[in-house]
This record gives C-alpha cells, structure tokens and sequence, in this order.
C-alpha cells in the first residue's frame, strides 16, 4: 500500500545566484524597504518566544513594525531554548586553530549529511559571527579567560574549537539576552505582549497568512487577532514521541494547524536523537533530561567488552572495558556527530552490553578527566551538570561514572521555507527549530542556538520587509475569520463532551512508545508500515475514549494537552509516511534496510538528494520535491574515523 | 514497594475563590519519581474521576525554565537546597508522610488557579530597565572589550536567577529584591551594562515599589531557598548603585 500521492517539484526561488559568499549580501540588497513611517501600520504576529520569536519580535520592535507576540508559558522568558546547555557555534576563529565562515559552512553541510541547503548553511555559518556580536554588547556573560577575551570549547563533529558557552547554560543566558531585548520594546510599546496564550488556527485569507485564532488560557476565551504577516516560531515536535527532552508544553499545534491551511511540511521524519541523556527509570516517567554534549570532551563513553557483565563499574577492570566510540572512530572519537554516537550506544545495548536498569545505558566516565585535571577543574566545569545527574539519579558522578542513553531531542524537519524563510502560505514565515531549513538531516551541537538566533535577529528582520513592502494587506474576509474560530470551538467542545475512560496522556504515552519502538532510532520497512497501521486505529480510540475533565472557559490544563496529543497524532501518520518513503539512511533517519558493511548509514543520493515537501491532502499527502544541489561541498559519504 | 502518602494541596478556583486544603491519598509511589511526577499521577486519576486536576505551572522540568513553584511543607521548592520543585525526587521523603503543598502567596503574585500565580510584575520589573539598549546589528566585535574573568564569573553567578519567584514568597515582607538585584548586578558589572547603570537601578527599584513588594530587612529568606544560590550580597549592590543614581 502506497500512503502519499507524487505532486510537481518545488523550487526555492529566492536564493540568489553567484558565488556563494555574496547570496546573501545580494539578497539583502534585493529586499525592498519599507519606510519607517509606514512601518508603524503594518502588524506582525510573531508566535512564541524562544530565540528565534523572542530575538525576531524585539528586532522587528526595534525597526518600528507593529508587533503582537504570543506565548503559552506565563513569561516569555520560559521558552524552551532556555533549556540548551553546552554552547553557541560562531565561525570568530579566535583561536587561530584553522576555523573560517567557510570551515563552519562545510562541517554543517556535511554534519547534516548532504541533506541541507548550501545557500542557507552557508548564510547561517556568515551571519554566526554577528549573533556573538550581538550577545556580548547585550551582557550576555559569556565565558571569559584571565586575559577578559572570550573561552570556546569543541563541540561533536568539528575539530576546531568554535563553540561558546555561558558554564551549561548558555542557551538562558542567550534568551534572558533576547527576552530583556524582547521586553524593553514591549516597555516601548512596539510590541504588545500576550503570555498563556496559545495558538490554535491560522487565518488564511486572499491566499495570505493573515492571523491567528488563540485560546486565552486562563480564562479560556478564544481571540482572533490579525496582522499583515505572521511568524511562528513554536519549535519542534520532538514531544510526539512522548518522552523527549522538550519541555512538557512544547507541542505541534501551530506548525499541524498551519500546515492542514497550506503550509507545506518538509522531511518531518529527521529527528535527531541525543547520545546523552539521563536514562528512563520507570514507566511514570514525564520526561528525559539532557546531559551536555559539552561532557563529551572530558568524559569517556564505555560499556563492559563481554555482555551480561553486572558488575558495579568500580569493579571492572580496565582491560574488560570497551571504551567503543574511541575504537570504532578514532579520529573524532567520543566526539562522533550525535547520531552516529546514538546508534553506536543502541548497538552496544543490544549487545547485552548495556549498563543500568534494564540494561539501557552506557558509561560516560570521568575518572581520567578528574585524575588529569584536578577535581577542581572538573567542577568549574560541569559542576551544574553533575549537580543536576546527582539530583534526578542519586548517583555522585565523580565517584561512579554517569549513565546515558540517547533520547530524542530536537527535529531538523518543520514547515518548509524558501530562502526568506517563507512558508508555501504567502505571508506566513516560519524560523527556528520549527521550520527545516538549515541542519540536513543531523543537528551539529551548538547549532540550534545559532540558527534560532541567525533567524530571528538577522535574517527574518531583512527578508520580511520585502514581503510587507507591499502592505498593509487590508480588511481580512470576516468567513475566513469565522470558520477557523469555528473550528476550533468545534475540537474544544468535542473534546470536553466524550465521557471516556482514559486520559490524553495515556494515549500520549502509547503513541510515543509507538514511536520511539518503530520510527526511532532505527526504522525498517516493517516497523514503519506496523506504525501506519497502528496510529489510525490508536487516534479512532482516542476521540472515543479520551477524557477531559473541566469546562471551556477557565483554566484547564487537561484541555490543553488533549488538543495537543490530537495533533499529534497526524503528525506521526505524516512522519512515518516520510521515513516510508525515503529507503535510505541519512543522518538522523537510519533505515536498517540501507547500511554498509560497518553497519554505518548509507545514503543513497542517486535518488534522494531532495527535500520531502509534504503538502497537506483530504486522503493522503502529496510529495513535492526540491532537489538539492552542491556546488561546493562534495558529496561523500560521512567519515569519522 | 511503593510509599504511601498523604498530600494536603491548596485549591482554589480562581482569584475570587476564597479556597482551601484539600486532603488526597496518593499510594505506590516511586522514591525515583519527581515530585510533579507524583502530582501527575494524582491528576491522572482525578481527571479519571471526573474532578478537576490540580493546576500547577511548569514546563521544562530540568530546572531551568522557573515555571514550576510550589511552597512544600511550608518551605518554597521543598526542604532540599538549591532545588526547584521539578527536580525534587520522592526519596526525600519519608513513606507515611503528609506533605502540604500551597502556591506561592504574596499580594503582587495573584492566585490565577491551585498552585498557579500570577508572576508577571517581574516582567514590568525587567520592562523597567533589565536590559542593555542595542539594537540587532550595530554591536561592535564581541573583542572589542575585554572584560576581566573575575566581573564576567560574578556577572554571570547573578545572571542564573530563574525567575521563579521563590525569593519572594519566602521572605516575610514578600520583597522581590533579590530577583531585581541579581538583574542589576548582572548587567552593572559589565563593561556593557555600565552607560545604563543609573537608571537601570532607579528604574527597576521604583518598578519593584509600585508593583507592591515589601522592603528588605536583610532576613535572607530569599537566598536560602533560591534554587539559583543568588547571593545576598546582590541586594547590598543594589541598594549602593540605586543611592548613587538617586543623588
């Protein structure tokens, strides 16, 4: 059974042409301006307030648009990119170690495993040296070495140190930078505020991107609020698989929504799995905590050589351990790209080489690092990181070495854009995690930071105006307005009058089990058509069982999540039929089927060097594909041995 | 097996509602889950028998983000130091136990619903001057300025606050002058912050008045129980730079 139907390609038309290092300059040169005084009447929406919304709503502010931001947390400086540990990539080259605009762009491009843009990575890796610019004038407290300059640190997938960090929180210091920038204009009056907020439709009219329909949630109320352009800026969708290490709110609503009014999804089957994290301790668990990548420079990752061996780690000799990464790459080692550092874990795991309850977890060891550095040292650090494993697990890490096992953590597909970061809705631009444009089919670490950041302060603030400088786009059709309302009063009413017998968040938990068991880390043929199988009936199950306790028009937090796993479920059908589709491996989508002889992905570029392009259908999606072309990275397969 | 334990929680329907404690029984509950993990399953069941769920901010649950807060036997995040509520596990307390679980009370923290408050005079309180005034693009290069190790490490010490609201919730005059002083010295030990440091201090402690946080009297509640470890000594700061940009 086939699941999609083939539609025509699809083209970005808006990346100039040229030699790379001038695409961009020629496009901002290419992008008309609006007058300031006429700035003043065009209305932009921008939804949600991580780096990329929050930098992008203070930015837009500043150039004088009239901005309505919206947030579902009760401060726009809760969003999730506050979460990010390790660092901020920036080609700056401050160490002298080799590293240059165009080091940055070729590591990402291969990084994300020939699977994004060159035009796109190569102004994302150009625009890295303004963001640190940026964030240093704005008292972002970096750190710094006795001479007051800047420290970096190396990150997965480079060999030269690129990345800066604020100890292992760089990604609140950089929002709280955004969110001061964010609140300042709000003080301004630029930009009007709207915390606990929740987007719910998007107002399509004329064939433009013309609103939003949200749900006041506290008292329940549901708003329409129009604008010339909106942006959303919501994240990624990670917490379709239940547990992930997105923030519990973090959802697929507003990106679902947009795309069931025209916006077209591309390669929503890219989820990256992160090799660090906390592992799952039992079946009550909400959430997965991150451990830095930043780790991976110091510690080391080892199971024992023979499985089914349950000795304490303390008690393994040295000889019996198989620091794996370090044998399989000895190149990068513990410092492999994520996916290739996830799968190895997985192996080892399946093995029966596993460490921990249930045999799911590897060592990440830092005895050496303590022994070489001092503890001291250690503790300057990641004493944050240590403190935080100590508080989830009750283990000391500097007496027994951590546990990890690899959970997801970001999504590299979202809405598709053009160069300007336009969606296929005329007037809907869409930038961060949530849209798909700049890591292929793996995340560098460091790089989510850097692009939300790229997007929201330089590129977005540049390309929109082109776009608004043919506004204000005038009344907006009151039908549009009343159907998506409509709509959404619908679900809402739906929803709170089932009298089932389960909550969303058992579905929730059932279908993220379905997900992690059959379009995680490794996908086959089998398990993806098992999943297509399973969802439909999962969902049917689910608007007849569900329950929602509490009414429409007050706080309810039950409510919430319910709308939420119902988008959910339409996005795992779409994520399955995407990583159905595309039978090679790349990056973070490995299908069993398409692996060399190492086990290593295999991609197949003969037929796939493309973008999946998924437009929404009443039976089934229609792929449009927008063939990818490398003029100056060439294409090879991944190596990090 | 699991711990039994018997929880008192606040409800209250909204702002208008008077509210009260409401006893539940939560049973089998795991020492390794969270504690808003074990309000989860409370809810669980509620929903289940039709009630309504206690209603409780958070959203990261890895520390960070200071939606969550709730004042746990009568100690705002509970009894362990330099802990939010999300990161506090259930093998802290003892099986058998009653544990009373109440939001954040203090006049500008409304209650909007259960354990949710209103937490958005901090946000006006930043609006007022927690910020450095420059625009995206016309930053000079990032090494342009060197800033000494020692003011970037205090700087950045500062900058860790949350925003969760602790501080004020445990001090007896509901003062918010830590979270504001931790933004001050924040950006006024900067090289960057410093054009602004004036009216920074001026305009952010006349917010703080008139959003209706008491005064300081030094009890050190606020840093006690701060999940961040903001020091007190922020607060001296404060009050140096604010007399300063008052003469």
């Amino acid at each position: 059974m086939t699941y999609y139907t083939e539609g025509e390609p699809l083209r970005d038309t808006k990346a100039p042409a040229g030699p790379i290092e001038d695409r961009w300059e020629k496009r901002k040169f290419g992008a008309r301006l609006v007058n300031p005084a006429n700035k003043r009447k065009l209305r932009v929406i921008v939804v949600g307030t991580g780096l990329a919304g929050g930098s992008a709503a203070a930015t837009l502010g500043e150039l004088g648009y009239n901005v309505t931001s919206f947030c579902y947390q009760d401060s726009p400086r809760r969003a999730h990119s506050i979460a990010a540990q390790g660092g901020i990539n920036a080609a700056k080259n401050y160490r002298g170690d080799g590293d240059s605009v165009y080091r940055l762009f070729y590591d990402t491009v291969k990084g994300g495993d020939f699977r994004a843009r060159e035009s796109n990575v190569y102004r994302l890796a150009q625009v890295s040296v303004n963001i640190i610019d940026q964030a240093v004038a704005q008292g972002v407290p970096f750190a710094r070495e006795y001479g007051g300059l800047l420290d970096t640190r190396s990150f997965g997938g480079a060999q030269v140190s690129r990345t800066f960090y604020a100890r292992g929180q760089t990604g609140q210091q950089l929002l709280l930078g955004a969110y001061q920038a964010l609140e300042r204009q709000i003080a301004a009056g630029t930009v009007t505020m709207h915390t606990r907020h929740e987007m719910l439709d998007l107002i399509v009219s004329g064939g433009r991107a013309r609103g939003v329909i949200v749900r006041d949630m506290v008292t329940g109320e549901i708003e329409r609020h129009l604008a010339d352009a909106v942006v959303l800026a919501t994240g990624g969708y990670g917490n379709v698989f239940f547990l992930s290490t997105n923030a519990k709110g973090c959802n697929t609503t507003a990106i679902w929504r947009a795309h069931r009014r025209g916006a077209m999804f591309a390669n929503p089957c890219y989820t990256q799995i992160h090799p660090t994290c906390i592992p799952v301790s039992g079946d009550y668990q909400s959430k997965l905590t991150l451990m830095s990548e930043s780790l991976r420079n110091d510690g080391r990752v080892w199971v024992p050589l023979e499985a089914g061996d349950d000795r304490p780690a303390s008690r393994i000799p040295e000889e019996e351990r198989d620091y794996y990464l370090e044998r399989v790459y000895p190149a990068f080692g513990n410092l492999v790209p994520r996916d290739i550092a996830s799968r190895a874990a997985k192996n080892v795991c399946d093995e029966g080489r596993g460490v921990g309850p249930g045999g799911l977890g590897v060592y990440l060891d830092f005895a050496d690092a303590i022994r070489r550095l001092g503890r001291d040292a250690v503790e300057k650090k990641y004493g944050n990181l240590f403190e935080m494993y100590e508080r989830i697990t009750g283990e000391d890490p500097y007496t027994q070495p951590m546990r990890i096992y690899p959970a997801v953590h970001y999504t590299m597909g979202g809405l598709w854009v053009d160069y300007d970061l336009q969606s296929t809705i005329p007037g809907l631009f869409v930038i961060g995690e949530a849209n798909f444009s700049d890591h292929g089919a793996n995340r560098l670490g460091a790089s989510a930071l850097m692009q939300g950041l790229a997007d929201g302060y330089f590129v977005l603030p540049t390309t929109i105006g082109d776009y608004l400088a043919d506004g204000p786009y005038g009344e907006v059709d009151e039908d549009d307005i009343a159907e998506a309302e409509v709509a959404v009063r619908e679900k809402i009413d739906r929803l709170l009058s089932n009298d089932g017998d389960r909550t969303a968040d058992s579905f929730h938990r059932e279908l993220g089990r379905l997900m992690w068991d059959h379009c995680g880390m490794e996908r086959t043929e089998e398990s993806l058509r098992k999943a297509l199988e399973r969802i439909p009936e999962l969902r049917e199950e689910f608007w007849r069982r569900v329950k929602v306790s509490g009414d429409a028009d007050e706080l309810n937090q039950a409510l919430e999540r319910a709308g939420r796993v119902a988008d959910f479920f339409d996005l795992a059908e779409l994520m399955c039929v995407d990583a159905l589709h595309r039978t090679e491996s790349c990056g973070g989508h490995f299908r069993a089927e398409s692996q060399d002889a190492d086990g290593e992905a295999l991609r197949d570029d003969e037929r796939f060097a493309y973008v999946a392009a998924w437009e929404h259908g009443e039976r089934s999606p229609v792929l449009h594909r927008e063939e990818l072309r490398y003029e100056y990275v060439t294409m090879s397969q991944r190596s990090y041995k | 097996m699991g711990m039994n334990l018997t929880l008192k929680v606040w409800r209250q329907k909204g702002p208008e509602d008077k509210g009260r404690m409401v006893t539940y029984r939560v049973e089998d509950v795991s020492p390794d889950m969270s504690f808003l993990e074990m309000l989860d399953v409370l809810n669980e069941r509620l929903i289940l028998e039709g009630d309504d769920p206690v209603a409780f901010d958070h959203d990261c649950r890895e520390g960070i983000c200071g939606m969550c807060g709730m004042v746990i036997n009568g100690v705002a995040h509970g009894e362990q130091v330099a802990t939010t509520t999300c990161q506090l596990h259930m093998r802290h307390f003892a099986d058998g136990a009653v544990i009373t679980v109440e939001p954040w009370r203090a006049a500008p923290f409304p209650v909007v619903k259960d354990l949710v408050v209103d937490r958005s005079a901090f946000d006006r309180i930043i609006q007022a001057g927690g910020f450095v005034s420059v625009p995206a693009g016309s930053a000079p290069d990032a090494h342009s300025v060197p800033v000494k190790k020692a003011d970037a490490d205090a700087a950045f010490d500062a900058a860790t606050c949350i925003g969760c609201g602790a501080c004020v919730a445990a001090c007896p005059n509901g003062s918010a002058s830590l979270f504001t002083a931790a933004k001050i010295t924040h950006l006024g030990l900067l090289p960057q912050g410093a054009p602004e440091r004036d009216s920074r201090a001026r305009d952010m402690v006349e917010q703080m008045d008139a959003e209706g946080f008491g005064g300081c009297t030094n009890t050190g509640e606020c840093t006690a129980v701060c999940p961040k470890g903001i020091p007190l000594d922020t607060i001296a700061r404060m009050n140096r730079d604010y007399l300063r940009a008052a003469r």
